[in-house]
């Protein structure tokens, strides 16, 4: 039977304590801490270590699908999953398909993904869900979203949790929502939206879907369900008729609402510390809500190995302060630094060198066996002409050869630090570095790449990787 | 067979303005100042310039802004570019022109107006439009690398680096105060150095040189010709350029020297038949973008033995008054690299040296004078050795 095949997920490195929010505006703090992207991280960078998580261990040509779902895509007319799929170096015969528009959307990626394997239309369909919503200051949601991202691969074979049924109802209620062009999350009066929204729906759907299967409450092992806050996630369970020991924490505390990967992010968690017979139910929320229930496997001992949620947790830093999470979400305007404009980017150059831009292609000589990054026609030890394999550098791990911290280039997480690293196998390259404390990045220290966003540029969002201190 | 340049070709004239925050004065005012001053120099008139070649990496694009400048109408003008070799590849070009007897009297002249740009430090090179994703990093934080790495190689803590390189410094502003047409005229204590902001790490404000504008011009001649013009001509003993990249791929590339350098040495000593550059170089302008740079082009040119160079700066080995002294005029540190004309600026010193006209900074006997110039970054550099003597 079909189901799970295996998970991962991704939570940024940097956290702030939501006190430090409440004290800028002087409002009331709400509990915990929420996780903060970088200003260099996106749904589709997240994504993908999202699915890069996922796939540890596992043949990147056996998916054979990628979904990619977000409330939050940074292009409207360019695809997610495609830029997705060339990161993860998977062939262009992989289907992609966006998801999108509603916090629901994962859940839905993840129906068609069963859809199409019990179609025999796919045999491993790769799932990953990411989102970066953000509320206007001084506002419940500025302290309440959250960033983070989850992945699933769907398959027929190797599965760690079977797929026992879904269920799904269509509302189309406003209770949160956003217009094109809106940069902050719409809502309407609190109690209206958990009463007449949240309260009702949520609860129809996970009632919809043990009916349809023919399971009670008390036959769940964990509930991994969306909510938009402790107390209402909380507030939720006793509707749904299950214990408190049945209720897989909200990451509300320690993450926060991430919109369209909350429920899968939470069902990542409780698939972390599930057995081998545990029933599992999965319920997303957004203009309706949507269910299934997974039954674990024996093979989920397999799958001990992902960050998922737990090593993510753990692995954190602080924000300074408040004003790095207004700088990195450009809400401020800063003045411009006396350096020179960007040159604009050329579409078509970026698209010869794709290879080595999105999957890190580097290549590797068949006459003198040397690696070498970026690709050249021509062998920098054996001058060979046109003589080489493709090597994805991207898994690499590397280490530093030497580095700089340059105040003097413009960065949003100042300084620019540059790393040249050498990568394991052989080839060397240049790279900014991210997510580091500066004081601690040493000449011989190892690093793991990154997929991240470098800047956008009239129009576009310019991908690549960089180096960054192994996480966890 | 090929022939080296030993000894074909002199400078008979040379002119440089003031280099600096010139404001007041555009690319074209100072190339009028630097080539009057050469003209005047070499006892010339402008209609007897054969050919020129101008060097400037932003000031102007072919030869039209020289024609009109200096209102030399109808001759072959060359735009150069060669990063921070340019005026130094101008003067070679114009060097091969007269020694391949096409023309008797050639101009190399470089210029370049940085301060109109606005920028804090050079803006980026070329304006190539590509994928976009190399990281912009400064020039500093390029050269900054080598620092870390030359720190990390040789066991220095931190603060001996820092030491090390800031001592480069304190030598070139001293020079600097002997030079009325140096940007910056005044000493730097070590304590100044080591207590400057940092720019990329560990480079501080003091380890860079700055921006600036200024022009120098060159007119040479076939040195069998050379005494016609002057009694004391300056006779070009080598022009080596050496232009590497596969630093940049290379896992082999050590961060710690510059390979161009040490290979344009070894032709530049070899066309000028120099066997021990120590003993035989009497001076030296090399290419002070960074302090770091400097230092670790000492061990390139073999003046000091690889690893080594500290013991000497500590020594005082490269001050004016010690035993080959490097940027006796102050430097790119005192001067600012308005990149289109420092190479003539550090070939003006040279000649002046020889000559016995450098004033206050004047040395006892030059000798064999050596200019260096680099463009680009530690992996991937462009190099310009040029010898000059009597």
């Amino acid at each position: 039977m079909a189901g799970i095949r295996s998970y991962g997920a991704y939570i940024p490195l940097h956290r702030l304590p939501r006190s430090q929010i409440a004290t800028a505006w002087a409002v009331a703090p709400q509990a915990g801490e929420k996780a903060v992207r970088n200003f260099d991280e996106d749904s589709i960078t997240m994504a993908t270590a999202a699915a890069i998580d996922c796939l540890r261990g596992i043949d990147r040509s056996a998916v054979d699908a990628l979904y990619f779902a977000t409330s939050t895509s940074p292009y409207t007319e360019r695809q997610g999953s495609s830029i997705i799929a060339s990161a993860l170096d998977l062939p262009s015969s992989v289907r992609t398909v966006d998801f999108g528009n509603s916090l629901r959307c994962g859940m839905e990626a993840v129906a068609a993904a069963m859809d199409a394997i019990n179609a025999g239309s796919a045999t491993n369909v790769l799932v990953t869900v990411a989102d970066t919503r953000i509320g206007a200051a001084q506002g419940e949601f500025e302290q309440s979203f959250g960033d983070g991202a989850a992945a699933l691969l769907l398959s027929k074979d190797g599965v760690i949790a079977t797929m026992l049924g879904s269920y799904s109802m269509t509302v189309p209620i406003m209770d949160r929502w956003r217009a094109e062009g809106d940069a902050f999350v719409r809502a309407w009066e609190d109690r209206w939206t958990i009463d007449e929204g949240y309260n009702k729906f949520l609860p129809q759907a996970a009632a919809g879907v043990l009916k349809k299967l023919g399971l009670e409450p008390k036959d769940l092992a964990k509930a991994a369900y969306y909510g938009p806050s402790a107390r209402r996630h909380g507030g939720i369970a006793r509707r749904m008729g299950l214990e408190e020991a049945q209720v897989q924490d909200s990451l509300f505390n320690t993450v926060g609402d991430t919109g369209a990967a909350l429920s899968l992010m939470i069902l990542v968690a409780a698939l972390e510390e599930a057995k081998a017979g545990d029933k599992v139910l999965c319920v997303g929320y957004g203009n309706g809500a949507s269910a299934f229930v997974v039954e674990v496997t024996p093979a989920i001992e397999k799958a001990r190995d992902r960050r998922g949620i737990r090593q993510n947790l753990a692995s954190k830093r602080y924000l300074a302060n408040f004003e790095k999470y207004l700088r990195w979400r450009e809400l401020v305007t800063f003045s411009a630094a006396a350096r020179p404009e960007r040159v604009p980017i050329s579409v078509a150059a970026l698209w010869r060198d794709t290879d080595q831009v999105l999957p890190l292609h580097g290549a590797k000589c068949k006459v003198c066996g040397t690696q070498q990054y970026p690709p050249q026609r021509v062998c920098i030890v054996c001058h060979s002409k046109d003589q080489f394999d493709p090597v994805t550098l991207s898994d690499h791990k590397a280490t530093i050869f030497t580095f700089t911290h340059d105040n003097l280039a413009a960065s949003a997480d100042p300084p620019m630090t540059v790393t040249v690293v050498d990568f394991d196998g052989g080839g060397r390259g240049i790279f900014n570095m991210t997510d580091r404390e500066p004081q601690e990045v040493q000449v011989g220290q190892q690093v793991e790449m990154t997929f991240r966003k470098l800047y956008l540029d009239r129009g576009v969002h310019n991908y690549y990787w960089k180096t960054m201190p192994a996480r966890g | 067979m090929a022939e080296g340049i030993k000894d074909r070709v002199a400078i008979v004239g040379m002119g440089c303005t003031k280099f600096g925050e010139n404001w007041d004065k555009s690319a074209d005012d100072m190339m009028v100042e630097a080539a009057y001053e050469a003209y005047e120099d070499a006892g010339i008139e402008p209609k007897d310039i054969d050919a020129a070649w101008y060097g400037t990496t932003s000031s102007g694009s072919t030869g039209g802004p020289v024609a009109g400048a200096l209102k030399l109408q109808y001759v072959p003008i060359t735009r150069v570019e060669n990063a921070c070799a340019t005026a130094s590849d101008a003067l070679r070009n114009a060097s091969y022109a007269v020694a391949s007897r096409v023309c008797d009297i050639a101009l190399a002249i470089g210029v370049d107006k940085l301060k109109d740009t606005g920028f804090s430090g050079l803006g980026s090179a070329g304006g190539i439009m590509d994928a976009g994703v190399r990281p912009s990093t400064t020039a500093p934080g390029m050269f900054a690398m080598m620092a870390t790495k030359y720190f990390f190689r040789y066991g220095l803590s931190p603060d001996e680096g820092k030491r090390m390189i800031g001592l480069v410094s304190v030598k070139s502003h001293h020079n600097g105060t002997l030079n009325p047409k140096a940007h910056f005229q005044r000493e730097v204590s070590l304590e100044t150095v080591l207590k400057a902001p940092i720019i990329a790490w560990p480079l501080g404000l003091f380890d860079c040189c700055g921006v600036s504008d200024g022009s120098a011009a060159a007119i040479v001649v076939r040195a069998e010709d050379a005494k016609k013009f002057r009694p004391d001509p300056v006779r070009i003993k080598a022009l080596q350029m050496s232009v590497g990249n596969e630093g940049l791929v290379r896992s082999d590339y050590d961060y710690t020297h510059v390979e161009s350098t040490w290979q344009a040495g070894l032709k530049a000593y070899e066309e000028a038949g120099v066997k021990t550059p120590r003993e035989e170089i009497g001076m030296a302008e090399v290419h002070d973008c960074f302090s770091i740079t400097e230092a670790v082009t000492m061990e390139d040119l073999q003046f000091s033995p690889r690893g080594e160079v500290r013991a000497d700066i500590e020594s005082g080995f490269f001050n004016l008054d010690g035993g080959l002294p490097v940027q006796p005029d102050g430097g790119l540190k005192c001067f600012g690299h308005p990149i289109g004309a420092s190479g003539l600026r550090m070939i003006y010193e040279m000649y002046k040296q020889i000559q016995g006209k450098a004033g206050p900074r004047q040395l006892k006997n030059p000798k064999l004078g050596l200019t260096h110039n680099l463009g680009g970054a530690p992996p991937a550099c462009t190099i310009f050795v040029g010898i000059y003597g009597e």
